[in-house]
């Protein structure tokens, strides 16, 4: 990653500090290979067709929604951009709902009618997926106001990336959130590209947790590659906002090994296929590896098995989603209302 | 039934609505302290406090956005906003983010959301503060769009408002606010969306209009009465969801039609309900349909100049005699 050493951000070694949780350790390294043959199958239904319009794939970055959503509390809402397949998939929701809400089905979290940038599921608190670059920073402070305001002990974790933190409406909601002690996590997942621009190129000043220092909100920048550390901090900082009823702001450096998304097919606009080789020895999933054979907690033997496991998981997940019938044409006007119809025709 | 004005009716309904359901807040530009730009909400920071009636900084985005986001998770809020010029600011909470939700999550999320202040030309307030944009908002599927004209539309409406659970903008023309006139004292009167009201009966011409445009039509039928004419008035008072029925009844009924509003003439709403006259009753009108709008240009500040772009009752008296002749 060229920026890291001028972000001052070195390749931190696992979390050796507590004792290794056997089942934790598995958990995380199953979820991880969840989300990045998940994504492996989403490219594919982008490819044969399966998926179209926008897909952006979280691969590369698993450990930082991991690492953090495994920290929550079941009230606690979430809401995120439009890179939001991980971040469903580990809070719960049903896989083969999220790939055929990808391939537009209807059996779909939406029936069909969001897509890949807009899964939701209100039964697990996850609000979204959503479309407008930084716009969404606005809900999920939102969502943090209204928990508060009805008395709630919930934190909301706010997920946006490196370009969403030039938003003008971060800047007015990082204000009410701190004018207000809302109860609201800010969380920059920092994969060093706004689409295909370099944070160098797009922020004043690189170190993007710094821009909290004017809303008298507390701030840092975390490495987001390795599980266990992103979770050891999570642990800090959510208990914290939830003790103090007041916003944090919060960069996880991480890296996208895929494009900005599917349809993003010449990388060699703005990095290097040797920044990638660089970028992918911290890959989130081998540095697990490497900490569990280390500590042996878990054999070459026994990851293969569970890769196996996850490889056919997700293979049937895409069978599934592939069969679920496209929507009933009805269906283009409902919930557009609550309680009713709009006018129909052209 | 008491005698109150536009504005007071519109501040007893909240308070009453307030009163009623705990998850019902107002929030907005000086709204609290500063008792509202137009005291719409005077007085009510010292009844409610702050958790109720909320100031926030001038951040129209971020206001909104923090209301959609209070709404999903079963918060009402009502965002003022000091002018609905402002609310261009939050378009892009408002059409991307609050008319979506519900769609784009297949039905899991709502939101009971209501967005209120005045629109439209009040007195030399010139080019960035008296837009009328409920045309604007009423294209957008999703939300819902209202204009009431008198004390108890405006008391019945802004509580249908509140008890929604879909976006609604709330639009108030500020010539409105002093108007008099008077509000039920049942507390749970509400005035339904989607409906028109005939405020005047009359065979020869319909005189179409919503929010302060449709005192202008009285007036028009007044002085048309004079000349023999039995016009009929249609408040429209809804436009999304928008009542065709009683709008073509009355044109199957009268065969001439004059459609009045303050926005800009082209591409305003009234260019939508000219349109769909046309469409579904061309057979039964023996007139063109006549159309007024606001002239095609920013509100100047002169006052005779703003007085020109805004449609009056000799514009319309004009219009109405072309349709009938």
């Amino acid at each position: 990653m060229s920026t890291s050493s001028k972000a001052g951000k070195q390749p931190a070694p696992p979390a050796k500090t507590e004792t290794p949780d056997i089942a934790l350790l598995e958990h995380f390294y199953r979820e991880m290979l969840r989300i990045r043959v998940f994504e492996r199958f989403s490219e594919q239904a982008y490819r044969a067709g399966l998926a179209g319009g926008y897909l952006h794939v979280y691969t590369g970055m698993e450990a930082t929604a991991i690492g953090w959503l495994s920290c929550i509390e079941k009230h606690d809402p979430v809401i995120t951009a439009y890179r939001d397949h991980g971040h469903a998939l580990y809070l719960g929701c049903d896989a083969t709902a999220c790939m055929a809400e990808i391939m537009g089905r209807s059996g779909g979290m939406s029936g069909g009618k969001g897509g890949s940038m807009h899964l939701y599921s209100a039964e697990h608190n996850f609000y979204g997926g959503w479309g407008i670059v930084g716009g969404h920073i606005a809900l999920g402070v939102g969502l943090a106001f209204g928990t508060k305001y009805q008395g709630s002990d919930a934190v909301t974790h706010c997920f946006f990336g490196d370009g969403a933190a030039n938003a003008g409406v971060l800047f007015e909601v990082m204000n009410m959130a701190s004018l207000w002690d809302l109860p609201v996590i800010f969380i920059i997942e920092n994969n060093e590209f706004a689409m295909g621009t370099r944070l160098e190129y797009h922020a004043a000043d690189t170190e993007l947790h710094k821009r909290a220092e004017g809303f008298n909100m507390e701030h840092e920048r975390i490495d987001g590659m390795d599980v266990l550390e992103v979770r050891r901090h999570a642990r800090r900082i959510i208990d914290r906002a939830r003790k103090t009823s007041r916003p944090y702001f919060l960069e996880i450096m991480n890296y996208r090994f895929a494009g900005h998304g599917a349809a993003d097919n010449d990388q060699s606009l703005y990095r290097t296929p040797e920044e990638l080789e660089r970028a992918k020895k911290r890959d989130p999933i081998a540095l697990l590896e490497n900490y569990m054979r280390d500590n042996n907690v878990m054999t070459s033997e026994k990851m293969e098995a569970i890769q196996a496991e996850v490889e056919e998981e997700m293979e049937q997940v895409y069978t599934d989603a592939a069969a679920s019938p496209k929507p009933e044409p009805h269906e283009v006007y409902s919930d557009v209302y609550t309680d009713m119809t709009p006018e129909k025709g052209h | 039934m008491a005698s109150v004005t536009y504005r007071d009716a519109l501040r007893q309904a909240m308070i009453e609505e307030i009163e009623r359901d705990e998850s019902v807040f107002l929030m907005g530009e000086d709204i609290g302290r500063y008792q509202g730009t137009f005291r719409v909400t005077q007085g009510l920071f010292e009844q409610f406090k702050q958790k109720r009636v909320l100031d926030t900084p001038i951040s129209e985005p971020g206001i909104v956005g923090i209301a959609i986001g209070a709404a999903m998770v079963g918060c009402r809020p009502i965002v003022e906003m000091m002018t609905m010029s402002f609310s261009i600011l939050a378009m892009d909470q408002i059409i991307n983010h609050a008319a979506k939700i519900h769609y784009m999550s297949g039905g899991q999320f709502k939101v009971p959301l209501v967005i209120r202040g005045p629109g439209g030309a009040a007195n030399q307030l010139s080019a960035q503060h008296s837009h009328s944009l409920e045309g604007w908002y009423a294209h957008v599927p999703g939300l819902k769009v209202v204009a009431p004209s008198t004390t108890e539309d405006v008391y019945g409406m802004i509580k249908t408002a509140i008890r929604d659970d879909n976006p609604v903008i709330f639009t108030e023309n500020p010539g409105l606010y002093g108007v008099k006139g008077e509000i039920p004292t049942e507390k749970d009167f509400t005035v339904p969306f989607g409906k028109c009201a005939v405020r005047k009966e009359g065979a020869d011409i319909s005189l179409i209009g919503y929010s302060r445009m449709a005192h202008v039509c009285m007036e028009i039928a007044e002085e048309l009465d004079k000349e023999g004419v039995d016009a009929e008035v249609i408040d429209v008072r809804s436009l999304l969801p928008l009542d065709t029925e009683t709008i073509y009844d009355s044109v199957k009924k009268t065969n001439r039609a004059l459609v009045m509003y303050e926005d800009w003439r082209s591409g305003g709403f009234g260019a939508e309900i000219v349109a769909r006259i046309q469409e579904d009753c061309f057979d039964f009108l023996d007139a063109p349909v006549g159309r007024i709008g606001g002239l095609n240009v920013p509100m100047p500040y002169a006052r005779n100049l703003e007085l020109l772009c805004i449609p009056n009752k000799d514009d319309g008296l004009a219009k109405a005699r072309e349709v009938l002749s």
